[in-house]
């Protein structure tokens, strides 16, 4: 059996150098010294290691990192001549087949990022031998209405942030009437610190385009569309060739959901706009439209792209449900919790000693996934806070750190499941900066329709930076949250709803910070540069 | 209906109605600023803010449908919170210039101020957009003022379909802007001002407007626009001074108006004219003529005459208006040798002032000298689609009754001629048979031979809607216009060869099964030999002889006859091969609605009447017809046109379309009228009589507001015709092309400074209201006739019963035309004063007649007419190898007397063009912008050219409004429609070349 050395050249990867790892595993394979082949792969999800080579020999698998183009030589003698470099065992990070012996890995459940790191995302064969597409032949075989039913089932649901179930909206948008259905993959992913969407899609974007056509059977709908941000610029070339691949395969095409149903996938490339990420904004910007939320119902079930019943989901949703088909609903259903089925990825960013994308199930405490999984805090510092889905969720302090990774259980404390980001920040961080700078992401990718989003959330900002810069005055302590309780109530769409969160929770768990801003003018992370202290 | 509660109060309230309409409907007042009851709900302002039962949060009650049951609250602690909140934020980016602001009184957001207690923002202030743009002579945009509610961008998307401006840039420094920032007049807009007419704040102001007063100075007067024939109700704001300010929409009561707030870059901004220093303020007399007749008595003011530059005289005060025209004949000393040749007179000679008396006394004599000498029909008349139906009513009876004779036509016989033959041949009644509202509700909506978007704009916002709401829209056009890029199904034929579409389109429909059996059936006649005589018209042969590709044919045969929607019509498309056959009952299913619209393109043809017949037959054979939203509908041109046909300005036609040659009709209207005969043969029509002028037939011509100088065909041979005239007098407003070439003119009154009716396109019948006062001496045309007749009579010694003549109201006048018109039976002023009637309308107690034919058509059964297709009459040959069409422009209208006197339409489009395809130009090596020579039979004009493909190669448009290149020299009076007589102005032929050497510029 043949040794295949991986390289994860996906944007972290080749961040990190990988290119050189690639291009150094290359020379060395074809100088014979070894006997192996190189692939490139996507992102295992351990960005903390990257460059990461994983070497795959009988059914073994030694995965290495960080692996510069300097420690391709000392690696490959290390590797086949065991022992003959000291250093090799410093660098593997995991040597079994279930990753259990990572901390990082080893509490993840791999669903939809299950081939990332493993296959090539260019080849549709490694897809294929991965059991790739034979849940859309399944699905083919059933009706419409009974793929709803396995969906519904499966307890998925909508993994953009708000967590609507599946298989319902699918419902809607199969009994709605029309004779033009579209099926529209959100992926702009815009928020500060996620990346799970990219990952997904550089490191097996086949299974996002299968997950389409298995909802574009059930919906009845004969065109899709990818929304991508064009800020990824890697994530858009695969998906380019992963369609033209289908396409020439037969999977989308004049027959692509059989009996000369027809299907194909057109890839639009946002032009960075936040608010593009709101299904309506996002399908007026498909349609040529400058993306601006409208008012819903009617719902995009009822009446989206082009007026036509659209169903509307992100890339993990879609990537889902693959598995679901293949394995079964109540397997899925049982990853999760009584609500919620499956599992849900992360970017796990900030000041965690592993950072990187983690797929775990949901239900997962808090605490599992930022001290096991992420391995605590950098630098022995303490915990303070992790702020969850971006600058539309909130944060949750230490004292919340037991709250389970769910839905609901979220909600409750003020933060949102979103879409995945998960930025965890330290004692040095400051969180009424900390909210400065989401409020000014927010503010300056409103859309400037709806007034409390427009206006509003300048003044938010206003009176934030202001505490910053110690000019609060102790009357705003008191409107300030008044106003972003208004702006919550008050906006049109989700921008403007979730905008005051980070407000609202930073103001809830770590009001002595504001008051201290106000009080003393004293910034007690030492962060404001305007309140450092001589 | 739905049942809900608002408030405590439950109420009933239409199914997919929003909970603001309901309450606003209800006298439950909720504050809004975003919310425009003409366009989609926007949700951005979120003032609407509601209380719903069972629900957390506020919902916005623009965007919430009524549902059974609901339980709404509009007044809340929390809701009087948050809107509060809303106003101050916006208060903090608005500065607060109430004091020295134009919109005082009318600015939506210094309202809410008011109402909640905000004399200033609770929030910092901070202005975000510090913008003012004053880059076009219509509008000014005030950034600073903006609150970005979204109306302008709503209605330039939604009814305008100009998408002129969008929102740009992101959160608090979003503003309005079009493309790139750019002016606006590089920018898709039309001028048309609905943005700036919805904007609630100063943000957006008309530029005359500013600095002429608060909104509570301002006078206003609800009118009756005096464009073109949609019937658009305007507001006439003035001054104190008397000066126009501005004028608007209805805003008083919109949902009553076919326009609402809506108007037109013309009938919001091309007021000018009315009071514009050209204006004529005395009559006018040829100085030789005057003088022969001793009537230069008064100290001959020498006026300015065209190409002299003499001065004009002042304007005389209004005190020292002209003496009443009470009846008064004054005898003017000797009447002099006239009618032979009039040596010497015309336009080489000026005009001199003379005051009325004695110019009215002239032109009686003239004139009852010409009947005296020459017989009744020596004289000639036309009378105005510009003026009142009452005027025109008068008008018609001065030529039958004082001077014996039917030699009365007006425009319309340029214009719609064959409509009002041909769909009273089909249907019995030759106008619009559905009302512009509808169209909105139309699944399909065909468009042929008209540029709505240029020539009836406030019908094309129509189109635009039933658009947005779905539907498909089929245009057919030579020319690819605006509506081209809109439409569903574009159909692109040869000038000329529309009617074989429409021939296989019917062909088609009866092929295929998609004709509807029941209405053929049960409500037609004459289908067999109609099915007969078309079969041969196959989408293949139709195809050969238009250029339109079959099978574009049939996909919009199946569209149009089954009223399919955008939606169903793309289905129609995909895959793009796939055959058409027959599905199964597509016939015998439940129809769509598809409306026909039609103008000239349709009309200005050698055989207009058999197209419109065409048409008449599509619309029949697929039942659309009869029912909201379907119809055959003929979009006039004018303001009055379809008024001046109904109340008789017609050589063949009485009053309300009874036909002369019809001895009982002519019994009864001798009896009306109290005389004891009427001339019996039909008179000459508008070209005719040119021709007549020209062999001497015609002696004596009155032309009232009207202007064939420009807009007759083949010019050179119409000034010939009434150079030749021994007498010529014109009452009109301008000293136009035709006056100049007049002996007498006659000050006449424009429609802003007189009551009366007008009739819009979709027999609508809308009262006038005076706004402002008519310069110098200026006179109704309603008196001038009068009094002419009461002239004419004692000339000729007539006698009659006592104030026979009299009319001493406009509202007189329309009371006697309701006698004679059984359609205008029950319309009197009182009537029509409030949103109108559409006729019929024959008696006191009917409430109009808004769609016509249902149940059954006006002659009994609709009739269909076998037609052959008919090649234009003059085709394309290697010496004229293009075909010339003619046409109108947005920004000027008709003959350009009133547009080309306003300094902002100027502006936008100050020069005359033709638009040429560029295959055809770089072979005649014309560049785009270059000077550009067209000839054809008749003569030849210089004109700019504008390169590029809105005309097909092989075609060459050139509008109709610019004296100095008219397109009329071009056009020919040769071949008419036999029936209508209309001459066909769509269809010359033509050549062009590059202008070989300089030459002055006309004009």
């Amino acid at each position: 059996m043949k040794t295949i050395v991986k390289v994860g050249l996906s944007t972290c990867g080749l961040a990190a150098g990988g290119q050189a790892t690639y291009d150094a595993l290359k020379a060395e394979a074809k100088s014979g010294r070894f006997p192996f082949e190189v692939q490139a792969t996507g992102c295992v999800g351990a960005c903390h290691r990257e460059p990461l080579v994983d070497i795959v020999e009988d059914g073994a698998t030694w995965l290495y990192g960080p692996i510069s183009a300097d420690r391709v030589a000392p690696l490959l003698e290390g590797h086949f001549r065991r022992g003959s470099h000291p250093e090799t065992g410093n660098w593997l990070v995991s040597h079994r087949a279930d990753r259990s012996d990572y901390p990082f890995l080893g509490r993840q459940v791999k669903v939809t990022t299950q081939l990332c790191g493993v296959i090539d995302p260019l080849s549709l064969d490694d897809y294929l031998a991965a059991d790739g597409y034979r849940a859309l032949q399944e699905a083919l075989k059933m009706s419409p209405e009974a793929v709803v039913d396995v969906v519904k089932r499966s307890k998925l649901r909508g993994r953009g942030g708000a967590g609507f179930p599946t298989g319902t909206k699918w419902e809607a948008a199969l009994k709605a009437r029309g004779s033009a259905k579209y099926v529209v993959c959100n992926a702009d992913e815009g928020d500060p610190g996620a990346f799970m969407d990219r990952t997904m899609i550089e490191g097996d974007p086949h299974r996002l385009l299968e997950g389409m056509m298995i909802a574009a059977h059930a919906i009845g709908a004969q065109a899709g569309y990818i929304y991508v941000r064009a800020e990824y610029p890697i994530a858009v070339k695969r998906l380019e060739i992963a369609t033209r691949q289908a396409r020439e395969a037969g999977y989308l095409g004049p027959n692509a959901l059989g009996r000369g149903r027809p299907f194909d996938i057109i890839i639009k490339e946002g032009a960075g706009a936040f608010v593009c990420g709101e299904e309506t904004a996002l399908m007026h910007s498909i349609e040529g439209l400058r993306g601006m939320p409208r008012m819903r119902p009617p719902y995009p079930a009822q009446s989206g792209l082009w007026g036509c019943p659209t169903n509307i989901n992100n890339v993990e949703t879609y990537a889902s449900v693959p598995s679901i088909l293949l394995d079964g609903p109540d397997w899925f259903a049982g990853l999760g919790t009584p609500n919620s089925g499956g599992t849900k990825a992360f970017a796990l960013t900030g000041a965690v000693v592993r950072t990187g994308l983690a797929e775990v199930p949901i239900g997962l405490p808090v605490r599992d996934m930022i001290f096991e999984v992420g391995g605590g805090i950098r630098h022995g510092r303490a915990f303070k806070a992790v702020q969850m889905g971006g600058p539309s969720g909130g944060c949750i302090p230490a004292s919340k750190l037991d709250t389970r990774i769910d839905y609901e259980d979220l909600r409750a404390t003020g933060a949102i499941m979103g879409s995945g980001g998960m930025v965890v920040v330290d004692e040095t961080t400051c969180m009424v900066d900390l909210t400065r700078f989401f409020l000014e992401f927010t503010q300056s990718e409103s859309c400037g329709k709806c007034v409390p989003c427009r206006i509003g959330t300048r003044k938010m900002l206003d009176t934030v930076r202001r505490f910053t810069h110690g000019e609060g005055e102790p009357d705003d302590l008191a409107k300030l949250p008044e106003l972003a309780e208004m702006v919550r109530v008050t906006s049109l769409c989700g921008l403007g709803q979730t905008a005051p969160n980070p407000v609202l929770t930073t103001m809830r768990y770590f009001r002595d910070e504001y008051e201290a801003h106000v009080h003393e003018r004293l910034c007690p992370a030492g962060a404001c540069a305007a309140l450092r202290r001589g | 209906m739905v049942e809900l509660t608002i408030d405590g109060r439950p109420l009933q309230a239409r199914e997919g109605s929003t909970v603001l309409e309901t309450a606003l409907a209800n006298g439950i007042d909720i504050p809004r600023l975003c919310y425009h009851p003409e366009l989609l709900p926007s949700g951005a302002c979120r003032l609407c803010l509601v209380e719903v039962e069972g629900r957390p949060a506020p919902v916005v009650s623009c965007g919430l449908t009524v549902a059974p049951g609901l339980k709404i609250t509009t007044q809340s602690e929390r809701l009087y919170r948050y809107r509060r909140e809303v106003i101050s934020l916006l208060l903090s980016d608005h500065p607060l210039r109430c004091v020295v602001c134009d919109k005082a009184g009318k600015c939506g957001l210094q309202k809410y101020a008011y109402e909640f207690g905000l004399a200033e923002s609770t929030f910092r202030v901070e202005i975000s957009r510090s913008l003012y743009q004053d880059d076009n002579p219509f509008f000014v945009r005030d950034h600073q003022a903006c609150i970005l509610c979204g109306r302008c961008v709503r209605v330039c998307d939604e009814v305008v379909g100009a998408n002129a401006i969008e929102q740009a840039g992101r959160g608090f420094f979003a503003h309005v802007a079009t493309p790139f920032d750019m002016p606006m007049v590089e920018s898709s807009c039309v001028f048309c001002g609905n943005c700036v007419a919805l904007c609630p704040t100063s943000a957006l102001m008309p530029k005359a407007r500013l600095k002429q007063g608060r909104e509570w100075d301002l006078e206003c007067t609800r009118t009756v626009c005096g464009y073109c024939g949609v019937g658009c109700t305007v507001e006439i704001m003035t001054s104190s001074k008397g000066q126009i300010v501005d004028v608007r929409g209805d805003t008083g009561s919109p949902a009553t108006s076919v326009n609402g707030e809506m108007l037109c870059v013309k009938g919001r901004f091309g007021w000018e004219f009315l009071q514009h220093p050209d204006r004529l303020t005395k009559p006018l007399v040829r100085r030789d003529l005057a003088e022969r007749m001793g009537l230069a008595s008064h100290p001959p003011a020498p006026l300015s005459v065209h190409g002299e530059g003499g001065e004009r005289a002042p304007r005389p005060p209004l005190s020292a208006r002209g003496e009443g025209v009470g009846g008064e004949v004054t005898p003017v000393a000797p009447p002099s040798p006239v009618g032979k040749g009039a040596g010497g007179l015309g336009p080489s000679s000026p005009f001199v002032e003379v005051s009325w008396d004695a110019a009215l006394d002239l032109v009686a004599s003239r004139l009852a000298e010409t009947v005296r000498a020459h017989g009744p029909d020596a004289v000639a008349g036309l009378a105005s689609a510009k003026c009142t139906n009452e005027e025109n009513y008068v008008f018609q009876k001065l030529m039958r009754v004082a001077l014996g004779t039917n030699n009365v036509d007006h425009c319309a016989r340029l214009c719609h001629a064959s409509t009002v033959a041909g769909l009273a041949r089909s249907f019995g009644s030759g106008a619009m048979t559905n009302s512009i509202r509808e169209i909105r509700d139309a699944d399909c909506v065909l468009v042929t031979g008209s540029n709505t978007t240029e020539a009836h704009p406030v019908i094309s916002y129509e189109i635009v809607r039933a658009v947005r709401r779905g539907a498909s829209l089929i245009v057919v056009d030579p020319r690819r216009i605006a509506l081209a890029e809109k439409a569903t199904l574009f159909l692109q034929p040869l000038p000329g060869t529309d009617y074989v579409v429409f021939l296989a389109m019917i062909d088609a429909i009866i092929r295929n099964g998609w004709l509807d059996h029941e209405f053929v059936e049960t409500r037609t006649e004459g289908f067999e030999a109609m099915a007969r005589s078309v079969s041969r018209y196959t989408p293949e042969l139709a195809s050969k002889v238009s250029g339109v590709p079959a099978d574009l044919i049939l996909r919009a045969a199946r569209v149009y006859a089954l009223g399919l929607r955008a939606a169903e019509a793309e289905r129609t498309l995909t895959p793009p091969s796939a055959p058409l056959s027959r599905e199964a009952g597509e016939g015998s299913g439940v129809r769509g609605a598809s409306s026909i619209l039609y103008a000239m393109g349709i009309t200005q043809r050698s055989h207009g009447t058999d197209i419109v017949q065409t048409l008449a037959n599509l619309a029949m054979v697929a039942g659309q017809i009869g029912r909201p939203s379907t119809g055959v509908n003929p979009l006039r041109g004018q303001c009055n046109v379809q008024g001046a046909c109904d109340a008789g300005a017609l050589p063949d036609l009485y009053p309300g379309y009874q036909r002369v040659a019809d001895e009982s009709v002519r019994r009864t209207m001798a009896e009306r009228w109290q005389v004891e005969s009427l001339p019996d043969s039909p008179g000459l029509t508008v070209v005719e009589m040119m021709h007549a002028a020209l062999r001497g037939d015609v002696k004596a011509m009155c032309i009232m507001g009207e202007n064939p100088m420009v807009s007759d065909p083949n010019l050179s041979h119409v000034k010939e015709a009434l150079s030749s005239l021994p007498f010529l007098v014109v009452q009109d407003i301008f000293l136009t092309e035709t006056a100049q070439l007049a002996h007498v003119v006659l000050p006449a009154t424009a429609f802003a400074e007189k009551s009366g009716t007008y009739t819009s396109t979709e027999r609508r019948v809308q009262l006038l209201r005076p706004a402002i006062e008519a310069p110098g001496e200026a006179r109704e045309d309603l008196q001038i006739v009068a009094e002419l007749a009461r002239r004419i009579d004692a000339k000729l010694g007539v006698s009659r019963p006592a104030g026979y003549w009299d009319f001493p109201t406009q509202a007189a006048a329309m009371l006697e035309l309701g006698k004679s018109a059984p359609i205008y039976g029950g319309i009197t002023h009182e009537r029509v004063a409030d949103g109108g009637l559409c006729w019929p309308c024959p008696s006191a107690d009917h409430p109009g007649t808004p769609i016509l034919h249902v149940g059954r058509f006006t002659r009994g059964k609709g009739l269909f007419h076998a037609i052959e297709y008919q090649p234009a009459a003059e085709v394309p040959d290697a010496e004229y190898p293009l075909i010339l069409t003619t046409g109108r422009m947005l920004y000027h209208y008709h003959t350009g007397s009133m547009t080309r006197r306003d300094e902002r339409l100027d502006w936008r489009e100050p020069r005359a063009y033709a638009e040429i395809n560029e295959r055809d130009a770089q072979e005649a090596g014309v560049r785009d912008g270059g000077p550009v020579e067209i000839t054809s039979r008749r003569g030849t004009i210089r004109s700019q050219a504008r390169v590029g493909n809105r005309v097909p190669a092989g075609v060459v448009f050139v509008p109709m409004h610019f004296a100095e290149a008219a397109a009329n020299v071009l056009t020919q009076d040769s071949t008419l429609d036999p029936v209508a007589k209309i001459p066909e102005f769509k269809v010359s032929a033509v050549r062009i070349g590059r202008p070989t050497r300089a030459r002055v510029p006309g004009r």
